[in-house]
């Protein structure tokens, strides 16, 4: 199942404080560890909420507001998203994590909608590749 | 933490940490089998230390000590009795005096990665295609016999036995738990990835059952195709397999209809194609051609399943160019299945005559002359050349000859609509 792993924005977050180089490497670390784990599928951080804009929808009506906006605590700072076998396995990662804010921070772990009905095109294309792989495996 | 949260949680740092711990073990142990063994007396260790201690703040690095310290203990217990039978046998001088400390050097032996070169044991050519494919499910993705059996649809008998033979034939035939170099590497790397796109496809186009695809094999050779990738950053066939993973993978939702059939290529809402997926497959296929993978079989694979990844609509699609790549593929991997699939093409690029003339000449090597896509293939271009009686009896056939139910009522439905 896939995951997206929300970093919450903090304080410094919104401030714009940027992350130390220790931290920026014990991030590309753990990044490497996840992507060296089949796991990783996206990830990036984003800049903080004055550079953002927010669309408020009511029937037709479309009304644009700028950054920043209040309640910093459920902002986001940054995600990833994850191809994981369950929650728990989520869970484990995500504890793994270095701390990603130099304060104390969050992360919260949202499964992804994903299409249950997955399904099969019948190409002769497709079908056929694994016909093929296994004629190549047992001449192997 | 409760002790349920507690044990929930060691045991998904075991599933984490296993495939890694068991590679290094089995390093060091020269036994895939006793390397099982001794994780398995790792789990049990922590599950009785941990609810006392708390987790500790590197899980796996645990998991290893104390399963070395177990191996350590099991080698100096025989040691000691090899020893003992020895003097009965006066023949004091054991070949094995050193047993200790060669563990003890290969615990120190970091270089090579315990994963990789489990992945390549598992994918060990003495052992045939199917015990491949389950102990790798089995080693490196943590599966169980049970998941395994009903993934392939056999019996988790079959599958017990078949994991346990072939890690007797590893054991047997003393092999090196290396990745290994050179000449030597590239041939067993194909096996690797021959292993991973089995099971993928395995996923991807079930061969036979009730339901056309059971996505979680495909994850999990996803899973193991981007772990690989991770391992060895420099080879292009890796990223060429991945590419091809991720791209085929973007139509998981858009290949079957609400009726349960399946949604040809050309009909699908390809609003529904995984974009996240076609991202990381072009990117993966770019990457492998940056690092002069232009030619390899999966790459070239990879690079038809772009071409249809790239374009927006059916009618967009570049036949030309997938005909082409048809070509060059038919060089690097010669083969009948190869050959019909580049029917296809020739018929959307240049009309169905092309592609006929392709299928007949595959129909008189009397290559796949059991194979119900070689028939339905030949009514679909005979349907396009608008030849439809004969269209009708080529689905009939093909029907006829295919073991997948839901494959079997769409050819019916197909040789119905010659008319």
């Amino acid at each position: 199942m896939r995951v997206m792993v929300i970093v919450k924005a903090t304080e410094d977050s919104e401030a714009g404080i940027m992350p130390t180089t220790e931290l920026l490497e014990a991030m590309g670390n753990y990044n490497e560890e996840l992507v060296n784990a089949g796991i990783m599928l996206a990830g990036d951080g984003l800049h903080p909420s004055v550079k953002g804009k927010r669309i408020a929808f009511d029937g037709p009506s479309r009304t644009v507001s700028d950054g920043p906006f209040a309640e910093t605590r459920e902002l986001i700072a940054g995600f990833w998203l994850w191809e994981v076998k369950d929650m728990a396995e989520a869970v484990e990662w995500a504890k793994r994590c270095p701390n990603p804010m130099l304060g104390p921070s969050e992360l919260e772990i949202r499964q992804v909608f994903e299409a249950s009905d997955f399904g099969a095109e019948l190409t002769p294309e497709i079908a056929e590749q694994e016909e093929r792989l296994r004629e190549k495996l047992t001449k192997a | 933490m409760t002790t349920r949260e507690i044990h929930q949680a060691i045991e998904t740092v075991f599933r984490i940490e296993r495939a890694r711990l068991i590679g290094g073990l089995a390093r060091m142990v020269r036994d895939i089998g006793l390397a099982e063994e001794l994780a398995q007396d790792a789990l049990v260790i922590a599950l009785s230390e941990w609810p006392k201690t708390g987790v500790p703040a590197n899980p796996g690095a645990w998991l290893t000590a104390a399963a070395k310290r177990r191996a350590i203990d099991g080698f100096r217990r025989r040691e000691m009795q090899a020893r003992k039978h020895a003097e009965i046998g006066r023949d004091i001088e054991s070949e094995q005096a050193s047993g200790v400390e060669h563990i003890e050097a290969a615990m120190d032996d970091d270089i090579g990665d315990e994963l990789l070169s489990l992945i390549f044991t598992a994918c060990h050519p003495v052992l045939s295609p199917e015990a491949r494919a389950a102990l790798t499910l089995r080693l490196i993705g943590g599966l169980t016999a049970q998941e395994i059996a009903r993934a392939f649809l056999s019996s988790e008998a079959t599958i017990a036995q078949r994991i346990v033979r072939a890690k007797k034939t590893i054991a047997k035939a003393d092999l090196v738990y290396e990745v290994p170099r050179g000449e030597e590497r590239r041939a067993r790397l194909e096996s690797v990835l021959s292993v991973i796109y089995l099971i993928f496809n395995e996923g991807y186009a079930a061969t036979s059952g009730p339901d056309l695809i059971r996505p979680t094999l495909s994850l999990e050779a996803q899973r193991l195709g981007r772990i690989l990738a991770g391992l060895m950053p420099n080879e292009p066939e890796v990223f060429g397999l991945l590419a091809l993973m991720e791209l085929q993978s973007s139509r998981f939702a858009a290949r079957v209809g609400a009726d349960g059939l399946p949604v040809p290529l050309d009909k699908q809402n390809r609003a529904r194609w995984d974009r996240l997926a076609i991202r990381r497959g072009l990117a993966a296929l770019e990457h492998a051609h940056a690092l002069g993978g232009a030619s390899g079989p999966h790459v070239l694979q990879a690079d038809l399943a772009a071409c249809h990844a790239r374009a927006l609509k059916a009618e967009d699609t570049d036949w030309e160019r997938i005909a082409g790549l048809y070509d060059r593929l038919v060089e690097v991997m010669p083969s009948p299945v190869v050959e019909l699939n580049r029917a296809v093409a020739y018929t959307m690029a240049f009309g169905p005559d092309a592609g006929l003339e392709i299928v007949e000449g595959i129909e008189k090597s009397g290559a796949l002359a059991n194979y119900a896509l070689l028939p339905a293939a030949k009514g679909d271009f005979l349907f396009r050349a608008n030849r439809l009686s004969e269209a009708k009896v080529k689905f009939q056939e093909a029907a006829a000859l295919s073991k997948n139910e839901k494959e079997k009522v769409f050819l019916l439905i197909r040789a119905a609509d010659c008319r």
